[in-house]
């Protein structure tokens, strides 16, 4: 099960956070399961580097495992 | 149990749900943050859902063709059968809060105990609610932990709230002939019974919010025999005016 980001919001203290996000973002039956993060703990890529970082990963296709047969119990693959 | 106690019993506790959610709605626009505002206006559907499936049913239960919108938007103050407490102004925040908090719990240990109805209707309403007002009982008991272990403002205002409500808390209990032929056929709620686990809870959210029980004074009742203050009036104008001026419209 992966999280994804889905917004941010204020809040006084981490339940409230929990609280807050249960109600400003799984109003639409979207969550299962809630992590929230304060925002000064979050050490982020910045924008400018984008293509350093990721452009060189493209013509790389052999590290994807797709070549490989996989057993069908293998789940989350 | 008689069909016109049946259809008053299951009334209650639609109209209590009704007007609650109404109250709340008021909220829409007005929360002190946007997440609150959010939060509240939540509460407010899900008591609004709970009063849709209630009404549909003491309709269903009358056997005179009134579906969930002429029960809700054609009967005048009179016949309306909500506790008191629920039709109190908003206030601000805190006098909210401590609403909620009275309401919530109580709503918690209702559908707790009809979940077990022999009504069989009435029991999946239950249980569908349940869960629902789990979390408003989380959402205003947390407030009120903050507000009352939070600074000497906080405090002193949702003290005062509490003290000013806890007048509307005696009617939540009271037993009339409607809640004992409930009682009897299995269908409704001891609210004796539920009385004191009430208290207990309330007792403790206060006390971790480092607040004080009101001592039990004397206690206004009526609304559920239909004699209310005059606020419901005005909810009930804003609510229902537009039904009323086009009766056969539709979304």
């Amino acid at each position: 099960m992966s999280h994804k980001h889905v917004g941010s919001l204020h809040a006084a203290d981490a339940e409230m956070a929990i609280s807050n996000a249960r109600d400003v973002y799984t109003r639409r039956q979207e969550g299962v399961s809630i992590w929230a993060v304060p925002s000064e703990s979050i050490t982020a890529s910045s924008p400018s580097d984008k293509e350093a970082f990721f452009d060189p990963a493209e013509d790389k296709v052999y590290r994807h495992p797709t070549f490989y047969d996989l057993p069908d119990e293998l789940e989350h693959m | 149990m008689e069909k016109n106690q049946h259809f008053e019993y299951v009334l209650r506790w639609a109209d209590h749900s009704l007007i609650l959610g109404q109250r709340l709605a008021e909220w829409c626009g007005h929360g002190p943050v946007l997440e609150e505002d959010i939060a509240l206006t939540n509460i407010s559907l899900d008591l609004i859902g709970q009063a849709r499936s209630l009404l549909t049913y003491a309709g269903e239960v009358e056997g005179k063709r009134r579906d969930e919108d002429q029960l809700a938007f054609f009967r005048d103050v009179v016949d309306y059968r909500n506790p008191l407490l629920v039709e109190q102004k908003n206030g601000h925040f805190g006098d909210t809060i401590a609403r909620q908090l009275f309401s919530d719990h109580y709503l918690f240990l209702i559908y707790d105990a009809l979940s077990q109805s022999k009504d069989e209707q009435l029991r999946a309403i239950a249980e569908k609610s349940l869960k629902e007002v789990a979390y408003h009982r989380k959402h205003s008991s947390d407030w009120v932990v903050r507000l009352g272990d939070g600074t000497e403002e906080s405090k002193e205002k949702i003290q005062e709230s509490i003290n000013s409500l806890w007048m509307y808390t005696g009617e939540l209990f009271e037993m009339d002939e409607i809640n004992h032929a409930a009682l009897n056929s299995g269908i409704g709620v001891d609210l004796e019974k539920i009385k004191d686990l009430w208290k207990r809870n309330i007792a403790e959210v206060l006390d971790a919010a480092t607040l004080t029980m009101p001592e039990d004074g004397w206690m206004q009742t009526g609304g559920k025999i239909g004699t209310h203050s005059e606020h419901l009036g005005y909810l009930l104008a804003e609510m229902q005016h537009i039904p009323r001026m086009h009766p056969e419209a539709k979304w």
